[in-house]
């Protein structure tokens, strides 16, 4: 009773049978969309620009890490098979909206994972970027050995590398072996998650083709070890800003026209309701007329 | 008549491709030289005479063929010499030097300049002035700092007198 009593008193305000949106639901919608449209766009911006300023410095950061890297792959150093120690460097970030960035990264991570600690290795995981360490903290949280804060803001430096590599080998875990995954960017619409292998001293040391290499002596290696260390790090963290932001940047272009659909479609609707409503009232006031 | 045309322009690449450059002489006795900092590149694959590194064993020069060998840079003058002759002084802080057994070089500084780039006025104030931080450096950590400014400052102040 009471609420049949109600339903006569609201039914004139709702324009239509079904419960459909009234001209102001429209327009309060209209407005949103229009303002979260203006958002994105701006969002887009922002990343085309910090993107080519990224790219612009990765050109020497490739051939700064190719040539740190070059070591490993010329003298061919494999870490032997029954080692234990295992780390995973993976590179990421803090912010979103940047597409699947920061899941794929993750997702070779928990990969990896599974597969060492099936083969009975132990691993343990830096996560450089607050994203990372969301995605992996519920489920994988006893392998998490550094995690790194306010990544993204700036552009990557040398420096936040070093402190990185200099946190990672004060924290005293040895590892024998490891890799670092990161997003590799290959171009404006597209990247790869890549890993790129990461050795410790001893490995380096006991290699069998090290030998070729003359007058090294245990100082030096560990000196050199620990720069590579630090030049793959920054390599890992120019590659994956750049490809960040390009994501984001298509991300946010994707987001904005989606938003100019639904501003179209909601147009249309607004103009169809008005017209309803118009028409309605006209109707009321005629036969009110005729009834006269 | 536009086919033909067309069939003569196709033809022309392939009697180039037909006349082929000469192979480099002696491909190991080449020398790849990669040198670069975070920041920039300055040689990269390129084929120089000689290149002389300043490193914490001792300055050394490297030719191509040299025998494969990693050491760590400490600050100074790095020196390459191309092949018309010409040498370039670079100033590099710290770093890596790798040469492989295929004769490619990879030098890789933390940071590096051109020398002319430096000031000998300004490097002077600045060993002046690490070496009166010195006197009132207590801890280790800071000693080893000033003691690294020390060095770097007296290597520019040497290379550019």
């Amino acid at each position: 009773m009471f609420a049949r009593s109600s339903a006569a008193v609201f039914l004139p305000q709702c324009g239509q049978v079904r419960n459909m949106a009234t001209l102001k639901d429209i327009t309060i919608r209209l407005k949103s969309v229009k303002n979260i449209q203006k958002i994105t766009k701006s969002m887009k911006m922002v990343a085309a620009a910090k993107y080519s300023r990224a790219e612009r410095s990765l050109k020497p950061a490739r051939v700064y890490g190719t040539g740190a890297l070059a070591l490993y792959e010329k003298a061919d150093i494999k870490a032997p098979e029954d080692k234990n120690k295992h780390l995973i460097i993976g590179v990421s970030s803090d912010r979103g909206l940047c597409g699947a960035i920061h899941s794929s990264v993750a997702k070779t991570i928990k990969g990896e994972i599974a597969k060492l600690t099936g083969a009975g290795k132990e691993v343990m995981v830096v996560n450089i970027g607050d994203k990372l360490r969301g995605l992996l903290y519920r489920t994988h949280g006893k392998h998490i050995l550094i995690n790194c804060k306010e990544v993204g803001r700036k552009p990557p430096t040398f420096a936040d590398a070093s402190i990185i590599a200099t946190e990672l080998l004060n924290s005293g875990y040895e590892f024998d072996q490891g890799s670092i995954i990161y997003n590799r960017f290959r171009s404006v619409i597209s990247y790869k998650t890549d890993e790129k292998p990461l050795f410790s001293m001893e490995t380096v040391a006991n290699s069998e083709n090290m030998g070729i290499y003359d007058d090294i002596d245990a100082d030096v290696l560990r000196n050199y070890q620990e720069f590579a260390l630090v030049n793959v790090i920054y390599f890992g963290l120019k590659e994956s800003t750049t490809s960040e932001q390009s994501a984001r940047m298509t991300a946010m272009d994707s987001a904005s026209k989606n938003a100019s659909e639904m501003i179209d479609k909601l147009t249309l609707t607004f103009n169809r309701t008005r017209q309803a409503v118009i028409t309605k009232e006209l109707i009321e006031i005629i036969s009110g007329a005729a009834a006269l | 008549m536009m086919a033909a045309r067309f069939l003569l322009r196709r033809a022309v690449p392939a009697m180039r491709q037909a006349r082929c450059y000469a192979d480099a002489p002696g491909a190991s006795a080449q020398m790849s030289f990669t040198f670069a900092s975070p920041t920039e590149v300055f040689f990269q694959g390129a084929s120089v005479k000689q290149i002389d590194v300043p490193t914490l064993t001792g300055a050394f020069g490297i030719l191509p063929a040299h025998v494969p060998t990693l050491q760590v840079l400490r600050p100074g003058v790095v020196t390459v010499f191309s092949d018309d002759g010409s040498s370039k002084k670079f100033f590099v802080s710290s770093g890596s030097v790798t040469v492989n057994a295929d004769s490619s070089v990879q030098l890789l500084a933390e940071e590096a300049c051109p020398l002319d780039s430096l000031d000998l006025a300004t490097a002077k104030a600045n060993l002046e002035k690490a070496q009166a931080d010195m006197v009132g450096a207590s801890d280790e950590a800071s000693r080893a700092e000033v003691q690294i400014s020390i060095e770097a400052n007296e290597a520019i102040v040497k290379a550019l007198e």
